[in-house]
């Protein structure tokens, strides 16, 4: 009823190829940039911009960046906290010693990324499936390694641990939560934009066809490596990027361990309970994993339980865990696939064929 | 040179203990194709459980015995139950969904594990001797040092291996193992119960992973790093082939031996700690060269 | 179907029954000291409520995941102190303590989302934080001077913050591991008759791969530097259930001392594989976080004889008898009575009691109402805490004189050695001094390389 695409004829070959060819798709596209940009500034606040918001946000943008991955070229990946890292420690040595634009040298530690990714994209050409996400995990210990033991990389600190300059681009200074909330959700607005668009294109149709089956891709004449290390190289920049903004505007200040494997694992999950193969989905997914435990963790607060905040966690665990079982037993396609179903539903209410 | 043998045998003896745990692994993804995760919680679920039991019945007149039996209960439950509420429903799943579905049980035991048993750090000890002696005297001088409590691991593990050889090979239920590990349709096809051989793969794994529990708990106490021990499982497991039994007990070896023989000899040169990356750097590249590892199989795909 | 249903209330029933089981042993047997904190450990027994006339403190705690053993005697000491001062006294000068617990799992990721949902609480803001994690402490630092709320860090977080120029915030009472590694130095020295018998011994520093392994690092370089002894550095991942081809390379050099950096499993481990390997325990001198039951008790006997620097040990004094009858007798105590008295639990004790402290110095400059983190700031920086005030707590030989200032946030560069003899804890040592000569440079040098880095405006310290 609400969802209908009926009556809107696509009349030239540019409104065929819209990313949001149905009208509803752009009020509500429309009406959520407006939330993000002009309520949520005017309602949340201090807490809810540090602790969720931006953390979500950054998170979203990592979450995209392996979803490029392992959605859409289907290359699992088990390193992202690796090139989180790369991105991290990359921006703050550009920063410290090329005293850079640190918007630039966010960039730069996407790139450095990207160079890190594509080298360790290499083995995915010859090994799959679980023998490479378990291969990368090689490259997340061996950046644990790097960051903590060549001190070059934190400028000599005594204890291995780095703590960030103010950003300031041209003078103007993000120090406030509400300036870095606009800063992470400007980089995730465009940077979804791009990705979409890649996914539309030649190269996210190559990823897919390589996903889908690298034997017969190859046989129509995809070359796996440009298919597979250009995956590599566009989600380790995304991966990398978002590892920058999470040292600089998230932690402040931080240690090698802040990128170990349960960071891996946490985007991985964002992408799975997402939705593989959906730019929303990574989206979705980061919200859901970020708030769930905060949520689970303070229900018995909310509902006046009195309960010890060792048995909290332990339940927090427990129903994450079985969450994570149920979301995949009800919808393995993830949450994405319940947005298409909404749509869906909606398209006909309300009846019921 | 009673040095290098010094090394080279703490290496293959740490080898064997991860061996253990990549046993686990092994079991599960030869017989339902599932990555899974869990094996570290469940290493870490089932040497609590024993830990715990023991101190509860420790009046009793058969104190490791009944513990022992009550947590090999609470392993096949936990078997039935995974098979019940994940595999069951998860059924057709690509291998990512139920991959994911175990890092979800994992979850779920750690929290569980600790709700009931409590997550401070418990002491077990069966009896295993700690004292460490000194071996081939006569080769080299003084000796080479060997600790006993990693002889008793080496021999549990050797006869671990040699009675699921036995069960795989000699038995009918493990002839039906090998069977829906070859192809599920044809042994559903011929009769085998699909359902009743999952609870069964997950029953000896959980088996498998009291095991490395209660060995890895003698040596460390039994707390919630247990669980990562997973994490030196996994070089080995890509190493070895994750569909062969041999495999993750000549990856073991091969990985304890190389991680410990490089951080003693390259370690000094680069600042040390290298032993955790190096051994997936190893596998790494042992992978370049056969990809389905060791002793994997190889998957031809068809278009 | 029908059978479906029976089979799953089967596994119900069973695995209630095996939590039964677990409920009834935390309950029942007290021997083990090494408890489950499950049943017991309720939240405050009579929890006050967060409104106009209360401190707020905030509690980083991690009852879960690796370093959970280490986590929980701290914390139930820390919330047990608060309890008892507002059980037995009423609070402080008639304001009582409200305080919420919020689990950090060790991760510094969540301790953030802790702070920032705990600093606005109470009345007046979170009083003064207490991040309870080397990782945790340098994020925190960053957020604190913005949101003016002070950080106690007694024996972790940054060596050089104790410069409260550069550091206003922050305060390492007690001690900071380049006074832990200094006072370590002295002993072995003290041991061989003088700094100058140093030269060509050897020492091993098995640490903990993380910053809180690396911090003693500058200091024992300086001092292998100036007396001429061997220092050799291996570190040990995370979490440290691994570390054959370290204690393999300690047999190798055999070194004079092995001083253990090390934190959670990675200790207990590391005093076994010393006794796999034959290394004399004797030699081996751990930070006062490898010094605690948790450490040697699953070692065994292989603990025996192995020392640590302290800033405090086990035992029981006054307060504890008022941390009994007000709270455990009661049915209040935060955990399981074993932990009373362990060394963690007596960490976490002092570190309240100082917090205690604190809010009281700033509650005489600025009166007795719910303070703010920038007159709790004021009332740490300006602490003195005298014997005849630690008398009167009930704290005696359970906290040291300590006077802190501007230019010292640390306030006391000393401490004890004890030694595990199998069952407890006990003094070995005198009071080491730590060398301030030696110190004083290094933090400034630090603390100014951070300022510049930061680009931080410091203010001289006045007098």
């Amino acid at each position: 009823m609400f969802y209908r695409e009926a009556g809107q004829f696509k009349t030239s070959y540019q409104s065929d190829q819209a990313v949001f060819p149905i009208f509803q798709d752009r009020v509500f596209i429309a009406l959520w940039l407006l939330l993000a940009f002009v309520a949520v500034p005017l309602l949340a606040n201090e807490y809810l911009f540090r602790a969720i918001f931006i953390p979500v946000i950054i998170m979203a943008l990592a979450a995209i960046g392996l979803n490029l991955l392992v959605g859409y070229c289907g290359q699992v990946s088990l390193g992202t906290g690796a090139f989180m890292a790369v991105g991290a420690y990359a921006a703050y040595n550009f920063m410290i010693r090329a005293d850079l634009n640190p918007l630039i040298c966010f960039l730069l530690g996407g790139l450095s990324a990207t160079c890190v990714g594509v080298l360790f994209g290499i083995p995915s050409l010859r090994i799959k499936g679980f023998y490479l996400a378990v291969a990368t995990l090689a490259l997340q210990f061996f950046t644990d390694w790097t960051f903590s033991r060549i001190d070059w990389f934190t400028n000599y600190t005594p204890s291995g641990s780095i703590a960030v300059q103010p950003v300031e681009v041209f003078g103007f200074a993000f120090d406030s939560p509400l300036k870095k909330y606009f800063l992470c959700l400007f980089v995730l607005v465009i940077f979804t934009v791009i990705a979409k668009n890649i996914v539309r294109g030649r190269i996210g149709r190559s990823w897919m066809a390589t996903r889908d089956m690298d034997v017969a891709a190859e046989i129509i004449g995809i070359r796996p490596i440009y298919a597979k290390l250009s995956a590599f190289a566009v989600s380790s920049f995304y991966i990398g990027v978002a590892g920058a903004l999470w040292a600089y505007i998230h932690l402040g200040s931080w240690e090698p361990l802040a990128f170990d494997i349960n960071v891996s694992f946490s985007v991985l999950f964002m992408v799975i309970i997402g939705g593989l193969g959906s730019i929303v989905g990574g989206m979705l997914g980061a919200a859901f994993i970020t708030l769930l435990p905060l949520l689970l963790n303070q229900l018995p607060v909310w509902l006046g339980f009195s309960m010890s905040t060792a048995m909290v966690s332990h339940l927090e665990f427990m129903i994450f865990g079985a969450l994570i079982i149920f979301f995949l037993a009800v919808e393995p396609l993830g949450l994405a696939r319940l947005w298409q179903l909404a749509k869906e539903k909606l398209r006909l209410w309300p009846f019921p064929h | 040179m009673g040095f290098f043998v010094e090394v080279l045998i703490s290496g293959l003896m740490a080898g064997v203990l991860y061996s253990l745990v990549a046993l686990g692994f092994v079991l599960i993804f030869k017989a339902s194709g599932v990555f899974n995760f869990a094996q570290g919680a469940m290493v870490l679920f089932a040497a609590l459980t024993f830990v715990r039991l023991l101190d509860i019945l420790k009046d009793t007149f058969a104190p490791i015995m009944l513990s022992l039996l009550i947590t090999i209960v609470a392993m096949v439950l936990l078997a039935m139950a995974v098979e019940r509420m994940v595999l069951r429903p998860l059924v057709n799943q690509p291998g990512i969904s139920l991959f994911m579905a175990t890092l979800g049980i994992a979850y779920f035991l750690d929290g569980f594990g600790q709700t009931i048993w409590g997550s401070d750090i418990y002491t077990l000890d069966i009896g295993i001797p700690k004292e460490s002696i000194f071996i081939l005297e006569s080769v080299f001088e003084g000796g080479v040092l060997v600790a006993s409590e990693d002889l008793i691991a080496t021999v549990v593990a050797g006869l671990l291996v040699v009675t699921l050889a036995i069960f795989f090979q000699k038995t009918r239920i493990g002839r039906a193992l090998r069977a829906v590990a070859d192809d599920h349709q044809a042994a559903q096809s011929i009769g085998i119960p699909l359902n009743y051989i999952w609870v069964i793969v997950w029953t000896v794994a959980g088996l498998v992973a009291l095991v490395a529990g209660v060995i890895w708990g003698s040596k460390l106490g039994v707390q919630f790093s247990l669980s990562l021990i997973a994490l030196k499982a996994l070089p080995v497991l890509i190493l070895g082939g994750f569909e062969s039994v041999l495999g993750a007990v000549i990856g073991g070896l091969i990985i304890g031996a190389g991680e410990k023989l490089s951080e003693i000899y390259l370690g000094p040169y680069v600042g040390g700690g290298i032993e955790y990356w190096f051994a997936y750097m190893l596998a790494l590249g042992f992978l370049m060269f056969r990809p389905q590892g060791l002793f994997g199989e190889v998957h031809i795909d068809r278009v | 179907m029908k059978h479906s249903l029976l089979f799953k209330a089967g596994i119900l029933s069973l695995m209630l029954f095996i939590y039964g089981c677990g409920q009834d042993s935390s309950t029942s047997s007290t021997e083990s000291a090494g408890e489950s904190n499950t049943a017991a450990s309720s939240t405050s027994g009579e929890p006050v409520a967060i409104d106009e006339n209360s401190h707020f403190v905030p509690v980083l705690s991690y009852r879960t995941g690796p370093y959970a053993p280490n986590g929980i005697g701290v914390a139930n000491g820390f919330v047990d102190y608060l309890k008892v001062i507002n059980a037995r006294d009423g609070g402080i000068n008639g304001v009582k303590i409200a305080f919420e617990e919020c689990e950090t799992g060790y991760s510094t990721a969540r301790s953030i989302e802790c702070y920032e949902r705990l600093k606005t609480k109470g009345p007046t803001g979170a009083t003064v934080f207490n991040p309870m994690s080397t990782g945790a402490t340098f994020a925190i630092t960053e957020k604190a001077p913005v949101d003016k709320v002070p950080l106690i860090t007694m024996g972790y977080g940054r060596s050089e913050s104790r410069n409260g120029s550069v550091f206003p915030w922050n305060f390492p009472i007690y001690g900071t591991y380049w006074t832990a590694a200094d006072v370590l130095v002295n002993h072995v020295a003290d041991i061989n008759g003088g700094l100058d018998k140093l030269k060509d011994k050897k020492i091993v520093l098995v640490y903990h791969d993380s910053p809180f392994g690396k911090e003693p690092i500058p200091l024992l370089e300086k001092r292998a530097e100036m007396h001429g002894f061997n220092l050799i550095k291996i570190p040990v991942t995370h979490p440290g259930v691994e570390q054959k081809s370290a204690w393999i390379t300690v047999r190798k050099e055999q070194p004079d001392y092995v001083f253990l950096w090390g934190w959670g499993v990675m200790n207990s481990t590391a005093i076994k594989e010393a006794a796999g390997v034959r290394y004399p325990r004797e030699q081996m001198y751990g930070i006062w976080w490898a010094g605690s039951e948790p450490d040697v008790r699953p070692a065994g006997d292989a603990a025996k004889g192995y020392q640590a620097v302290s800033m405090i040990s086990s035992g029981k004094t006054r307060v504890h008898d008022d941390i009994m009858s007000y709270l455990y007798d009661k049915g209040n105590g935060t955990g399981e009575v074993e932990y009373v008295g362990q060394v963690l639990y007596n960490v976490g004790m002092l570190n309240a009691a100082l917090v205690v402290e604190a809010i009281r110095t700033a509650q005489g400059k600025y009166g007795d109402k719910p303070m703010t983190g920038e007159q709790v700031r004021w009332g740490i920086e300006n602490l003195n805490i005298t014997q005849e005030d630690i008398d009167a707590l009930g704290l005696t030989g359970y906290m040291y004189p300590v006077q802190l200032a501007c230019s010292d946030h640390e306030g006391k560069q000393a401490a004890r050695l004890h030694r595990w003899n199998g069952n407890t804890w006990e003094y070995s040592t005198d009071w080491i001094q730590a060398d301030n000569t030696l110190l004083d440079p290094m933090v400034q040098t630090q603390a100014d390389a951070y300022a510049a880095e930061k680009g931080l405006q410091t203010q001289a310290c006045e007098s």
